[in-house]
């Protein structure tokens, strides 16, 4: 089956619902969501823990509730939904295979947006060796074992990692019945989060193994435990546990821009957008966690509000996204995004270029430059930490050239 | 009821075995210690179907791997089992290398393979641009095939239970009793009485041979690693990079697999434990180093999966295979690391010694013979079920995604714990859909893949 649309939305999470809710009532025709889980939410369908809503519906939230009004508001806005459909690849520049229950679709859009959020890097990807047993989780599988389908996981964890997202994990773990025996990471110090002092403050009285780093999974049938390191001493230990959770650690759920040929920002490892959202590919734009691995939801829904207007736009008066010069971060900066910069175009969400960062930076001060001259200079409030996003004001970056090369921000 | 023959291993060697014997009149059992089929060895190997170009000239192996390369290939088309003639690439990267290819073509020859030939430098890079610097040349083996080393024994298995063997999974032989005309074969799950017992039981098999008064030969774990590459290298590694034998040690090779991955390995590392497949750091270094060198941008991409297999290292020169008509007791042993391909024409090879020793067995005829199974279809090369609107429209549940990574839907789920040989387990899932073995290697089909076998095994009871 052949369908056309003016709108595609690929992913209905937080950022592909919100597109989807701003867009349809302004656009003529169909705007479509496709969705490849039963049902339309995106991760906080199973984060079921308080944390969402705060930036977008001013309140806050549990991940389900959150889901749930995201739903009502695109499906009220006339978008449509369409759950167990899955972009399975492309059948040419505008257009891509859907496979449901319904059959194989081939749909075709004036205007794409890619919304497919981020996934945990698991066990392997994390060159973690050992035994391959049972009870290894990505937070992502356990959140879903222990709230969607109600699963007993085991007894006793070990939690790797310090993001926000291991905290989360650390209240799934309670709920699931299951006890946080340590927390292990590689940072030098943990990473909570303001608005997470609460489940901070929950797992209180949990062992935090600071600077070190899981050197093996141990366990023929079920985990036994798992062997760590110090970074400083090379000590090692084995924490007795039957449940391993790797946390964090993200990289987008980017297959179809890859497949698609879509440039990639060898950074973030998502397609290249500029601050409107545009993928170095004419009516390809991308929104949510898929740009950047990972901001929380409100983050990923005002990315969905934000590029409706720039399809929107597009879809007026189409045109090529002119050339744009890359904006390049040095470590320790991981990544840095929108990644590329064009002259004369939308400022990005909020007005926010976003970071990440490798280690600890208390107050940082960070400098653009082109061509070695520097375009601008500010001087943050936050620190940088790992684990968690940090931001800077876009005219950091707003005076660049569109003919002077890369833009290079550094942090000192 | 007495057997005629019961089969101990249903490795892929042993599964061959009870396919070929039960297309004789004989009442065959297959015996398994594990819960499934190809659970041992032969789930975790290269995966290659080997033309035997590189083997010693001579012997029972390399005249078993050249015949079986050409059954399997062949019975692969017919079943449906995953395979694809992606041609192997031997690389040199020295002046030793470069000079030994030469003699690794006349070796092929030898081996009655005479389709190897070699190519230049840049003949080298035209064909895998992603090679890192320094290639010298390199020898072509067109025939070199990569197989799904899951489907093979499980077809082989299930061919052999729809001729009327019987299969025991879960079923440890732990002694046997040699009497007059018929062997006690005791297994964890009760006694077995045959008139012959064949012993397939790859890294266990000195064990068995003791049971029957031999000692021919020892075996110990050699152990392989192996790293899975994330499906977006394939386009790097077109076909099968093979190490050139050297003085410089070991080499590694990087193959694609019929799933579309990209795979790199394996280490070889002797040991004592026959369980321990473990990964280790060691291995990871190993591995990498070669890559750095071999194809420096396949560590660009994401890791999928580690995985560890045994080979069954031993002390002999060749394959130890014979029939001992005394105690009605034969032997597919010493089977290291070309087994998988091999494992036909072992089977018809050791059909051959039973019948030479007096075992009376006739052919059944065609007509008696049920149609060869038609394995799900979860290679590349051919259509899958998620991009086949026909099967969608008549089964809806083939249109219903659980794993997304791999694309594998319920009805196939469905499917493999319904089948001839139902998966029983998770690992059984995922060796007959593919299920959980993609990139994110669960986040998004753990849980849900873990409820559908949780309802199955309710409904089982
Ligand atoms: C464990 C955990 C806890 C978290 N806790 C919080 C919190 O407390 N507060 C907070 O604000 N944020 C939290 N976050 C982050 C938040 O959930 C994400 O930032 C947000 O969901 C990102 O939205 P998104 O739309 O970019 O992607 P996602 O929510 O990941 O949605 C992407 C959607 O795309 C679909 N998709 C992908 N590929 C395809 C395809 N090929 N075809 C069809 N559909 C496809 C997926 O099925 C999915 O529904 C948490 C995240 C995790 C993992
Ligand atoms: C890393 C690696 C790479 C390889 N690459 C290739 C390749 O590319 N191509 C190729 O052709 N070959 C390859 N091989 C070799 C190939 O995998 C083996 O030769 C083949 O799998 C051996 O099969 P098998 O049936 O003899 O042994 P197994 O698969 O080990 O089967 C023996 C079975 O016997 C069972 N068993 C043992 N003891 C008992 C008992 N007492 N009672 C009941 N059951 C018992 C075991 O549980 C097991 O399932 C490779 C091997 C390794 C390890």
């Amino acid at each position: 089956m052949n369908t056309h649309v003016p709108v595609a939305i690929i992913g209905a999470g937080p950022a592909g619902l919100q597109a989807a809710a701003v867009l349809a009532p302004r656009v003529d025709g169909p705007v479509v969501v496709f969705d490849r889980e039963a049902q339309a939410g995106g991760v906080p369908r199973h984060c079921n823990h308080p944390g969402y809503g705060m930036r977008d519906m001013r309140r806050v939230m549990t991940g389900p509730a959150y889901a749930r009004s995201l739903v009502k508001l695109a499906d009220r806005a006339g978008a449509t939904i369409k759950t167990s459909s899955m972009v399975t690849d492309w059948a040419d520049d505008h257009s891509f295979n859907v496979t449901s229950p319904k059959g194989r679709d081939t749909v075709t859009a004036d205007a794409i947006v890619i919304a497919t959020g981020a996934r945990e890097r698991p066990r392997a990807a994390r060159w973690v060796p050992g035994d391959r047993p049972a009870g290894v989780f990505t937070t992502g599988e356990l959140q879903q074992a222990i709230h969607l389908e109600h699963q007993k996981v085991g007894s006793q964890a070990v939690v790797v990692g310090s993001e926000l997202v291991s905290w989360s994990a650390v209240l799934t773990l309670r709920m699931g019945g299951v006890n946080t025996v340590a927390m292990v990471t590689e940072s030098p110090r943990p990473e909570t989060y303001a608005m997470f002092t609460y489940p901070g403050s929950l797992v209180f009285g949990t062992p935090l193994h600071r600077s070190t780093r899981v050197v093996r999974v141990i366990g023929r049938h079920r985990v036994s435990g798992v062997e760590v390191e110090q970074l400083s001493t090379g000590r090692r230990a084995v924490i007795p546990c039957d449940t391993v959770v790797f946390t964090g650690d993200w990289i987008p759920d980017h297959e179809l821009v890859r497949r698609a040929g879509i440039e990639i920002d060898p950074a973030t490892l998502g397609p290249r957008v500029d601050a409107g959202l545009t993928t170095a590919r004419e009516g390809v734009f991308a929104a949510g966690n898929v740009i950047h691995p990972v901001d929380t939801a409100g983050v990923a829904a005002m990315d969905g509000v934000h590029v409706a207007d720039s399809v929107f736009d597009y879809l007026s008066h189409a045109s090529a996204p002119g050339s744009a010069v890359k904006i390049v971060a040095e470590a320790p900066i991981k990544w840095v995004t929108p990644s590329a910069f064009r002259a004369g175009g939308r400022k990005p969400p909020a007005g926010r270029l976003l970071f990440w960062a490798d280690r600890y930076v208390p107050r940082p001060t960070l400098v653009a430059r082109q061509d070695e001259r520097v375009i601008g200079t500010v001087r943050l409030g936050q620190a940088a930490a790992p684990g968690r996003v940090f931001h800077a004001p876009w005219q950091l970056v707003a005076g660049a050239r569109p003919d002077a090369g890369d833009i290079q921000i550094t942090l000192g | 009821m007495t057997r005629d023959v019961v089969v101990i291993g249903a490795g892929v060697v042993g599964a061959a075995i009870a396919r070929e014997l039960s297309g004789y009149n004989l009442e065959v059992t297959l015996i398994e210690a594990k819960g499934d089929v190809g659970d041992g060895t032969s789930k975790a190997n290269t995966a290659i179907c080997h033309t035997g170009f590189d083997a010693s000239p001579g012997t029972l192996e390399s005249r078993l791997v050249h015949s079986g390369h050409q059954l399997l290939c062949e019975y692969a088309n017919q079943t449906g089992i995953p395979i694809d003639k992606v041609s192997a690439m031997l690389v040199a990267w020295d002046d030793e290398q470069l000079q030994a290819l030469p003699g690794l073509k006349a070796k092929a020859e030898q081996n009655g393979y005479d389709k190897a030939y070699l190519i230049s430098a840049a003949a080298t890079y035209e064909k895998v641009p992603d090679l890192g610097p320094g290639a010298l040349g390199a020898l072509i083996v067109p025939d070199e095939s990569i197989i799904c080393p899951w489907s093979t024994p499980l077809a082989f298995a299930t061919e052999a239970v729809s001729r009327g063997a019987e299969l025991m999974r879960d079923a440890a032989v732990t002694g046997v009793d040699v009497g007059q005309s018929t062997t006690l074969v005791h297994t964890t799950k009760g006694d077995v009485e045959t008139r012959w017992v064949v012993n397939a039981a790859g890294l266990g098999g000195d064990t068995i041979e003791a049971m029957f008064g031999f000692d021919r030969f020892h075996l110990h774990p050699r152990r392989g690693e192996l790293l899975v590459f994330d499906k977006l290298a394939r386009p790097k590694v077109p076909v099968i990079l093979l190490p050139v034998p050297s003085k410089m040690g070991k080499g590694v090779l990087i193959s694609p697999t019929v799933f579309g991955n990209v795979m790199l390995g394996p280490t070889a590392e002797d040991m004592t434990d026959r369980e321990d497949t473990a990964t280790t750091a060691e291995g990871f270094d190993f591995m990498v180093d070669k890559a750095r060198h071999l194809m420096p941008t396949l560590l660009d991409e994401e890791v999928t999966a580690a995985y560890a297999g045994l080979r069954a290292a031993h002390d002999q020169s060749d394959y130890v295979i014979e029939a001992d008509a005394a105690t009605r007791y034969a032997v597919a042993g010493c089977i290291r690391s070309t087994g998988l391909t091999s494992s036909m024409a072992v089977a018809e090879y050791v059909a051959d010694l039973l019948k030479q020793a007096g075992l009376e067995m006739h052919r059944k005829s065609d007509a008696e013979l049920p149609e060869p199974p038609k394995m799900p279809q979860i290679g590349e090369q051919a259509q899958r079920p998620f991009e086949d609107a026909d099967l969608i429209a008549s089964d809806p549940a083939y249109g219903r995604l659980v794993c997304f990574c791999e694309r594998v839907s319920e009805g196939e789920i469905r499917d493999a714990l319904h089948s001839e040989i139902p998966a029983r387990d998770l690992g059984g899932v995922r060796r007959r859909t593919r299920a959980h073995n993609g990139r994110c290697q669960g986040f998004y089909c753990g849980a849900h893949l873990t409820a559908i076998l949780q309802s199955s095994v309710r409904e089982e009871i």
